[in-house]
């Protein structure tokens, strides 16, 4: 395609540069069907199709595995064990070797898989899948956390301690102290496409794994060990996913793997996709934590001394189970100061599928805790909880110090929260709506405005790394490629906008091809909101050494100084005269300059010693705050958002389409976390919600009924992040915070606010019942 | 058995080709044959159980003789049921020289897809909306996108593209509708009054010329899987694997699909369908309209029947505690002889209903509420939509001329193994003054009509709270008490 002759050589600006509103790339693609996903990609003749065979037991010894019906079923062709696996069995990703491929000798949770079996169709694997036979010694199992002791009992990986000041003695000395507990649930990503791999065999060693994956460089790894060949012989590429949200982080391992060790060994290609029941049952989930908080405070509401104990349900494995906790910890504070803290994490084990990433990385659940204390201090004092929040936010220039000794340098939840108790009309509504509840004998409304602080960066400082391969060809168009992955996110058109930029062309030049391990090397998960900030700086360091050697041409060829020589939109001034890029390209080419470069890029001022809780593992913090009104039944508990007010800070903002589709996006999800979204495992340690039939999503009927959304428009970043843009994948979650806050007001409401509602999430119709019962009866005795 | 034609040939049009295909299994899918026969991968599986909508189609099909096209879930549509229908998919919507539909283009512009795996979904539902409404109303869009799911974008842009559609093209010039008169001229040519029978043993589907000729298959085949939507048949195929051969599909038998209504009877065909029985009912018995609203999403609407939902005896289907409520008659027939009962007699146990081998339901008989009566039905979910019953409740209250209760019938689901009455609460209420000491005093009988379980979606606890709530809800509107009693995501103009 030679698109240059359409270009536009007088313009005054690109079409698709930075701080533009550009579509999704694929977007024309998406609506009309023909983007493809894996499971759309035309599969080789002779494909074969994988099932895996899940353990029917919560924990317990495998003592005969009988799969003679299973290899005899119509279409079977091979059937996998631990025991046909030729390199690793093992898929842990912190390389703690607790994650088995398959099941060996021992199940520690229900649905976890123990064979494989490979046939001609999706269906016949399937079929057949059901006709083993495992007989199991069963064990005793624990689910919940409830019962468990955060100190004692056994954790999947070392736990983290953050402190600062002397907790213990502040709460102590303090006019005032609570004590409490919070529940808080775990989630299920329900990405829309769910987990899938494909597996094509080459020569020697060679494998290719399509696979659907924010993290391909791991696939590509634990591919290779399960194997037991090298990294280069196998390649890992992934378009794009129907959605990720941290559920592809690691999760996508065992499906490449499996297919992988099966393509090998039949010498055919072989497709992995499980039905969503597998997959909801079989893939990890956010953690649910269990919350132990004590705080002193002085009359007036200012915290003095906090100590937390964050306890989560990590399930059997390690998987990132410590950096999510370590994470969890990291944000106890959400956007408060405190004097003196002493917070504890506790990964403990569980027989439940080991919980992974998820949009937040425990981020969320330990923001939670910090505002279930900023409300429990209000209840105390008898104040406004958005009174108490205030009183206790980072200063600027003092009492900015946070509980892992960062120096918090870029606060501006000042002047969010006040915009937005402007915009809101905060503190009227709340009248109005004690005039409402007055009058209001079954209703009841409540209101919440909450803030988000949140840190930017990989508290492993090492996967702040990252590559970018770009070609310019010689018709000046421009070849993409870079480690981030395409989840919906809109990454590729972000990083594409940031190369357009660079080069002064348009956005339709720039051609964003796949990830592959092939084209970019050792790349880290796109996760943890990263994506931009690293892929695009490291595009634009690649697009920066091909412009650096065509000014270096230009110069040497016209005899103009550099500083002469400016790249204008679609064509080149070098001195007196204008060219288009292309034919820039072109001379250059012909000259043997290279037009091809691999960029990289290293997030600076990072630093992390865990062992001592002390550093600046956050680059930047991003900035947030939403108000939100309800209305609950009191007969049954049933509520609706009334309104909804946003202010969100992305820096100055690559794309604000994009950013506020994240930002509204990421709010419905985490208010579908804290309301109707509920995992529930029965008496036998089973996950019964494992389809969207019982596991509820939010619709486009829960969205609030008012929503109104803005981006900070003068935010920017102080860091020199790519064009001083912030990152927007995980805060925008949090601010779904304000629901479960105008809930528990709502509650409040019926026992005239005089107790603290303590409501846990996720805050089901059910949950808001029990807790005005229980707030009406303390009200009465 | 009567000499009847059969033919050995499923006949549709998909998106504009004439299919006629022979080798159909009887659970073959709809998205298995897009996608695997096909190659039409637009349509995507998302769950393989009607919740996500992420492989909505449209099936246009002729209705009392108007060709009509609704958006279904290809998941757990069977192939065998597609006998003189439209299968419209995503590839048939962008012009042949690329050009977007009005519905993509707006999808496009507004931002309206992120991953975009749940996209066609939407664009089809949206399109079924255009259809037949060019100018939605926020709350009709809503409803049009209970049965779609997207994890990425909070919906709202996708909202605002629907709001937007009528600005990219008129929904008369539409290609579908400008092929109307043609695409039904077909379709009515491809009804030739045939019986389908297509395989032996465990790939044997029949599908009916009448509902004679149904009752004459089923006493031929009693053990038959009788298949009308599929909403629930479809997760035993999907889900379960369970063989349902032979299966009888009586989705398309127009006799079925009669609703009418005459001395005070309403009488609905066992294969009415909910978006069928939408207008009907909540014209004549309003409190029906805000239930099957919230049976389902769109597309299981078009597709589930209120036959099916009695049939198969489910003590979480939504519509027979209204309709016992109601005192509601249901019809069985089998070969040529029919019987009736009240239809709380139907419901024996969990998942046995009285129907013999070789009966099926053949309509359901509901008396209309007297004047003058109060009849409510309120369902408790934990998502206000598309979302399975926790618990159920439907009161139908007459009071005498002194205020006091002359009759009550209240009936639940989700309280019990089947849709019962709360007898003992009836018995609590009769004669009383309709006040609110009589309310409470009756609460406690509660504890005599049910003992609710604990399961994924509420506590035994939360049921029999509840539950119990709704009666006082249902006195607090009758009486009309001062302020709302419930929360409502849409204004009442």
């Amino acid at each position: 395609m030679n698109k240059h002759a359409a270009l536009d050589l007088k313009a005054e600006k690109i079409t698709g540069g930075v701080a533009t509103e550009q579509r999704h790339d694929s977007a024309h693609k998406h609506v009309s069907g023909q983007a493809l996903y894996i499971d759309d990609i035309a599969e080789p003749a002779g494909t074969l199709h994988g099932c895996l065979g899940l353990s029917t037991v919560t924990h317990g010894k495998i003592i005969s595995m009988d799969l003679s019906a299973v290899r005899a079923a119509p279409g079977v062709v091979d059937v996998l064990t631990a025991k046909d696996i030729p390199g690793e069995n093992d898929i842990s990703p912190t390389g703690r070797d607790d994650e088995p491929v398959l099941a060996a000798d021992q199940v520690q949770f229900f649905g976890q898989p123990i064979f494989c079996v490979i046939a001609r169709t999706r269906e016949e694997a399937r079929r057949a899948c059901r006709l083993a036979k495992v007989d199991y010694e069963e064990r005793p199992f624990v689910i919940d956390v409830g019962g468990l002791d955060p100190k004692k009992d056994k954790l999947v990986t070392p736990p983290l301690t953050l402190k600062r000041g002397n907790a213990a003695e502040a709460i102590a000395k303090a006019p005032r102290r609570i004590k409490g507990k919070m529940r808080v649930g775990g989630q299920e990503h329900f990405y829309l496409e769910g987990h899938i791999a494909m597996a094509i065999p080459g020569e020697d060693q060679d494998v290719t794994v399509y696979s659907s994956t924010q993290h391909p460089s791991e696939v590509q790894h634990m591919v290779a060990h399960a194997l037991g060949v090298s990294s280069h012989a196998v390649t890992v590429e992934v378009r794009r996913m129907g959605g990720g949200f941290g559920g592809k982080e690691t999760q996508g391992n065992q499906f490449a793997a499996l297919a992988a060790i099966a393509a090998k060994r039949l010498g055919r290609a072989v497709k992995i996709r499980p039905d969503r029941d597998d997959d909801m049952t079989a893939t990890g989930k956010r953690h649910d934590f269990m919350i132990d908080y004590e705080v002193g405070f002085d009359d007036e509401g200012k915290i003095l001394g906090v100590d937390y104990i964050y306890a989560a349900r990590c399930g059997f494995s390690s998987d990132l189970s410590g950096p999510v906790t370590d994470r969890a910890l990291f944000h106890c504070d959400n956007a408060y100061y405190f004097p003196a803290v002493h917070a504890q994490s506790a990964p403990l084990y569980t027989n439940t599928v080991s919980n992974t990433a998820f949009r937040g990385f425990g981020g969320p659940q330990g923001m939670i805790g910090a505002e279930r204390v900023i409300d429990e201090i209000a209840f105390a004092v008898g104040k406004d909880p958005l009174e108490i929040r205030k009183k206790n936010f980072y200063g600027v220039r003092d009492r900015n110090v946070t509980p892992y000794h960062q120096t918090v340098e870029d606060n501006v939840v000042h002047r969010i929260i006040e915009e937005l108790e402007a915009s809101s009309d905060y503190h009227r509504r709340r009248r109005v709506i004690a005039a409402f509840n007055n009058n209001s004998r079954i209703i009841k409304r409540g209101i919440a405005l909450t803030p988000v602080k949140f840190g930017i960066s990989f508290t492993a400082t090492h996967f702040n790394q990252a590559g970018a391969l770009v070609h310019v060809y010689t018709d000046g168009s421009v070849h993409l490629n870079h480690g981030g992955t395409e989840m919906g996110q809109g990454l590729y058109v972000k990083v594409a906008q940031v190369v357009a930029e660079e080069f002064q062309i348009d956005l339709n030049q720039v051609k964003i091809t796949a990830t592959t391990t092939g084209k970019v090397p050792n790349t880290s998960a796109t996760a943890a909101s990263s994506g931009s900030d690293l892929n695009g700086m490291a595009a634009q360091n690649a697009a920066r050494q091909i412009k650096g050697r065509l000014i270096d041409f230009a110069a040497d060829k016209y005899s103009v100084p550099q500083d002469q020589i400016v790249f204008l939109p679609n064509r080149v001034r070098v001195g007196n005269q204008e060219m288009p890029f292309v034919d820039l390209v072109k001379q250059a080419y012909m000259a043997r300059v290279q037009l091809s470069a691999a960029g990289f890029y290293k997030t600076p001022k990072i630093h992390w010693n865990r062992d001592k809780g002390e550093g600046h593992p956050f680059y930047y913090f991003a900035y947030g705050a939403s108000c939100s009104e309800v209305s609950i039944d009191t007969l049954t508990g049933e509520y609706v958002v009334e309104r909804t007010d946003i202010l969100h800070e992305t820096g100055r903002s690559l794309n604000r389409a994009i950013d506020l589709g994240q930002i509204e996006g990421g709010f419905i999800q985490g208010m579908g976390w804290l309301t109707t979204e509920e995992l529930w495992w029965d008496e036998k340690g089973r996950l019964r919600t494992h389809a969207p039939s019982t596991y509820k999503i939010p619709l486009a009927s829960d969205r609030p009924k008012i929503f109104n959304v803005a981006l900070a428009d003068w935010s920017e970043n102080r860091e020199a992040t790519v064009h001083r843009s912030k990152a927007v994948g995980e805060p925008p979650f949090m601010l779904a915070m304000s629901v479960l806050h105008a809930l528990s007001d709502a509650v409040a409401s019926v026992a005239d606010h005089k107790i603290c509602p303590r409501l846990d999430a996720p805050a089901t119709p059910e949950r808001v019942l029990m807790a005005v019962e229980r707030l009406k009866g303390a009200a009465r005795s | 058995m009567a000499n009847i034609k059969t033919r050995a040939e499923i006949r549709f049009i998909l998106n504009g080709e004439d299919i006629a295909l022979t080798d159909v299994a009887p659970d073959e899918t709809l998205l298995d044959y897009l996608r695997l026969r096909r190659s039409l991968t637009g349509t995507k599986e998302g769950c393989a159980e009607g919740d996500c909508g992420a492989c909505t189609v449209l099936v246009g099909r002729l209705a009392a003789g108007k060709l009509v096209y609704e958006g279904v879930n290809a998941c757990i549509r069977f192939l065998g049921s597609l006998d003189g229908c439209h299968v419209v998919t995503i590839e048939h919507l962008a012009a042949r020289d690329g050009r977007l539909h009005p519905v993509q283009q707006a999808m496009v512009d507004f931002h309206g897809s992120q991953c975009g795996f749940c996209t066609p979904g939407f664009v089809m539902s949206l399109y079924a909306l255009w259809m037949r409404s060019p100018e939605p109303t926020n709350a009709e869009i809503e409803k049009a996108l209970q049965g779609n799911l997207c994890r990425c974008t909070g919906y709202e842009a996708i909202v605002r593209a629907a709001q937007a559609v009528s600005n990219y093209g008129k929904a008369a010039e539409d290609p579908l509708n400008a092929e109307r008169k043609a695409i039904a001229a077909k379709l009515a040519a491809l009804r030739d009054g045939t019986r389908i029978e297509i395989g032996e043993d465990r790939r044997r589907l029949i599908v009916p010329a009448s509902v004679d000729d149904l009752a004459n298959v089923l006493e031929a085949e009693p053990k038959a899987t009788i298949v009308a939507g599929s909403t629930d048949v479809g997760l035993w195929v999907t889900k379960f694997m369970r063989e349902i051969a032979p299966a009888v599909f009586i989705g398309g038998l127009d006799e079925l699909k009669e609703i009418s209504e005459a001395e005070g009877t309403i009488r609905i065909g066992a294969g009415v369908t909910y978006s069928e029985a939408f207008a009907f009912l909540s014209k004549r018995i309003p409190a029906f309209g805000p239930l099957i609203d919230r049976i389902g999403g769109d597309q299981v609407r078009n597709m589930g029947t209120i036959g099916g939902n009695i049939a198969n005896g489910s003590p979480i289907g939504d519509t027979p505690p209204p309709l016992i409520a109601l005192g509601s008659t249901v019809v069985l027939r089998k070969g040529s002889k029919r019987r009736e009962m009240p239809l709380e007699e139907f419901f024996i146990a969990y998942g046995k209903q009285d129907r013999r081998p070789g009966e099926f339901v053949e309509a359901v008989e509901v008396p209309l509420p007297a004047k003058g009566s109060q009849f409510a039905v309120y369902k408790i979910t934990k998502r206000r939509d598309e979302d399975i019953t926790a618990t159920l409740g439907a009161f139908y209250l007459k009071l005498a001329q002194d205020g006091t209760v002359a009759s009550i019938r209240i009936a639940y689901g989700g309280m019990a193994a089947t849709p019962k009455r709360a007898k003992a609460v009836e018995a609590a209420l009769a004669g009383k003054p309709w006040n609110e000491e009589t309310i409470e005093a009756a609460l406690p009988a509660y504890g005599e009509d049910f003992a609710p379980i604990t399961d994924m979606r509420a506590s035994a606890e939360y049921r029999a709270l509840a539950g119990r709530n709704l009666l006082r809800r249902f006195y607090l509107e009758t009486a009309g008490a001062e302020g709302p009693v419930q929360v409502s995501r849409y204004e009442v103009a």
